[in-house]
C-alpha cells in the first residue's frame, strides 16, 4: 500500500501559513496536543493517545543467561513496531529507516541514560537476569510517533511489577503473583522526548508537528530530557544547520 | 475541528439454559465494541470479550503490487500482531483462518486488481483470542463501509474433561479443557463457515457444539445490529 501523495497546493499552504504563525489545528508554536495515558488490565500495559497518534507499550521479563561482558547486569530490549495499522505507508517489513531511527532514538533514551536500575535486576551472577523487554506498538500514526513511544515506554515501565525470586543456593524460583507480590522495577529517572520540527532552512520551528506537518518539514530535531533538567539524548535529522540560540 | 462519535457500547452477561443438552449453558462475558477509533485507516473497531480485547484496522481498497494482483477480484491480506515479541507460526495461521472467513463474505469481485488490508492487534488475551479476532475484523469491515454478503461472527467453545460445553471461555478454562473450537458463523443462515479445533472429542460432541455455536451466534448478530443502530441513530 502507499500512502496517497502530498499535493503542491496543501504544501504550499502550510509553509504559508507556518509563515504567518499559524498551525492547521490552531496549536501555537510551542503548544503540544492533548495526551492521554490510559493503562490496561495486566502490568506493563499502558495506551498513550496524543492528539489522534496513538501507540500502545506493553513490558514483559523473562529469566536468561546475561551478556559476558556485563554479568552482573540485567538486559533491556526494546522493540518499536510500525504497525500497517497506523498508516498505508508502513510495510510489514522492518526494514525501514523510518523504524530504524525510531528504535534506535528509543533505546538511546532509555537504555543509555541509564534510568532503569539494570543492577538491581541481576538474580545469580553471571548465570540468571531478568531481561525485560518492551515492544511498543503504533496504532495510528497522526505526527510525532517519538514523544508518544517514548511517553508510552516509560509510563509502562513504571506500571510494570516483575514476579519475585527466591534464592536458595543455587536453586532460583520463582513465585507466581498469587503466592508473592509482584516488586516494581527501580526507575531513577524519567526521560521524555520533545520533538522539534523546522520550516524553510530553520527559520521557523513547531513542537509536536502533526503528520501534515511532519511531511512539509526539512528538517527535526528531538531532545530527550528528564525532570532535572538533565539531557538523555539529542538526535538532529535533516541537515539543518542551527545556531546555539535556536 | 469535526471528530467522529465514537460508539460504545455493551452487552450485559445472560445465561440460559438450552434445549440442545442440559449440560451446556451459552453465557458470554461482557461484549463491548467501538468503532472508528483510529482517523488512518478507512475502518477501525475495537471488540473487548470480558478481557480478551482486540483492535482492527482496515485500508481498503487500495493499490496493490502487481505481483499480488488478481484480475478478478481484490487481494486481501490479514496481518495478525501479537502483543509481546514477532508474529510467527501461530499468527500465521490464525491469519490464514481469518483470511478465508473474510474471503468467503466479501464481494471481492467489486474491486478487481486492488488491495484490501486488514490489521489485528491484540491488545489483551483472555482466551478466546480467535473469536475475537473475527468479531473485531467483521466490525472493522463493516465500519470501512465495504461491500459483504454476509456478516459473520466468531464462537469459541471448549469442552471440559467432564464433558461440560462452556462457550466463550477465559485462558484459565482453555488450558484445563480437553477440546477446544472456534467456529465462524455467517448471518444469513447461520451455517458453519470456519471451524479450527484442537483436542479430541467425539462426532456427537462436535455437532453439539455447531448447534450451541449457532444459538450462540444470534446473540452476537443481534449485539451488532444494536450496536451500528445506535451509532448511526445519534448521527441523525
Amino acid at each position: 500500500m502507499k500512502d496517497t501523495p502530498l499535493s503542491n497546493c496543501e504544501r504550499d499552504f502550510l509553509l504559508k501559513a507556518i509563515e504567518e504563525k499559524k498551525r492547521l489545528d490552531g496549536r501555537q508554536t510551542y503548544d503540544y496536543r492533548k495526551i492521554k495515558i490510559t493503562f490496561g488490565t495486566d502490568y506493563g500495559c499502558c495506551f498513550v493517545d496524543l492528539g489522534q497518534t496513538r501507540v500502545m507499550a506493553q513490558v514483559s521479563c523473562e529469566l536468561v543467561a546475561p551478556k559476558e561482558s556485563r554479568p552482573n547486569e540485567g538486559i533491556m530490549f526494546f522493540n518499536l513496531e510500525l504497525s500497517p495499522m497506523a498508516s498505508p505507508a508502513f510495510e510489514q517489513g522492518r526494514q525501514s529507516e523510518l523504524s530504524v531511527k525510531l528504535n534506535r532514538q528509543l533505546e538511546r533514551c532509555l537504555r543509555n541514560s541509564k534510568c532503569i536500575d539494570t543492577e538491581s535486576l541481576c538474580v545469580v551472577s553471571g548465570e540468571k537476569v531478568w531481561q525485560i523487554r518492551v515492544d511498543v506498538h503504533t496504532l495510528n500514526n497522526d505526527g510525532n510517533l517519538m514523544d508518544a513511544a517514548s511517553i508510552a515506554a516509560i509510563s509502562a515501565l513504571c506500571h510494570f511489577r516483575r514476579p519475585d525470586v527466591g534464592i536458595q543456593g543455587e536453586s532460583v524460583t520463582v513465585y507466581s503473583p498469587e503466592e508473592r507480590d509482584p516488586i516494581p522495577l527501580s526507575i531513577y529517572h524519567m526521560p521524555i522526548s520533545v520533538s522539534f520540527a523546522f520550516f524553510q532552512q530553520g527559520t521557523y520551528l513547531l513542537v509536536d508537528p502533526c503528520e501534515r506537518e511532519e511531511r512539509v518539514m526539512d528538517g527535526l530535531l528531538m531532545i530527550a530530557m528528564n525532570k532535572h533538567r538533565e539531557i538523555c539524548s539529542i538526535q538532529s535529522s535533516g541537515g539543518i544547520m542551527l545556531l546555539k540560540e535556536q | 475541528m469535526t471528530s467522529f462519535s465514537c460508539d460504545k457500547h455493551r452487552l450485559h452477561r445472560e445465561g440460559s439454559m438450552m434445549e440442545v443438552s442440559p449440560s451446556s449453558t451459552v453465557s458470554f462475558r461482557e461484549f463491548g465494541c467501538e468503532q472508528t477509533l483510529l482517523s488512518r485507516p478507512d475502518g477501525s473497531a475495537s471488540f473487548v470479550q470480558g478481557d480478551t480485547s482486540v483492535m482492527a484496522g482496515v485500508y481498503g481498497p487500495a493499490e496493490v503490487k502487481v505481483s499480488k494482483e488478481i484480475y478478478d477480484r481484490a487481494t486481501l491480506e490479514v496481518l495478525v500482531h501479537p502483543k509481546v515479541g514477532l508474529p510467527g507460526v501461530r499468527e500465521r495461521s490464525q491469519e490464514q483462518c481469518v483470511r478465508e472467513t473474510c474471503e468467503a463474505s466479501l464481494l471481492l469481485s467489486l474491486h478487481p486488481r486492488s488491495s484490501l488490508t486488514l490489521i489485528l492487534q491484540v491488545l489483551h488475551d483472555d482466551g478466546s483470542l480467535l473469536s475475537c479476532f473475527l468479531n473485531a475484523a467483521c466490525m472493522a469491515l463493516m465500519d470501512a463501509g465495504l461491500s459483504m454478503s454476509c456478516l459473520f461472527c466468531g464462537v469459541t467453545c471448549a469442552i471440559s474433561t467432564d464433558g461440560e460445553i462452556i462457550t466463550d471461555p477465559t485462558a484459565a478454562q482453555e488450558k484445563e479443557s480437553r477440546a477446544l473450537m472456534t467456529f465462524a458463523i455467517d448471518s444469513k443462515e447461520h451455517r458453519v463457515m470456519m471451524s479450527s479445533t484442537k483436542g479430541s472429542f467425539s462426532v456427537h460432541e462436535l455437532q453439539q457444539c455447531i448447534a450451541v455455536s449457532q444459538k450462540a451466534s444470534e446473540k452476537i448478530f443481534q449485539f451488532y445490529r444494536d450496536s451500528v443502530r445506535r451509532r448511526y441513530s445519534k448521527n441523525l
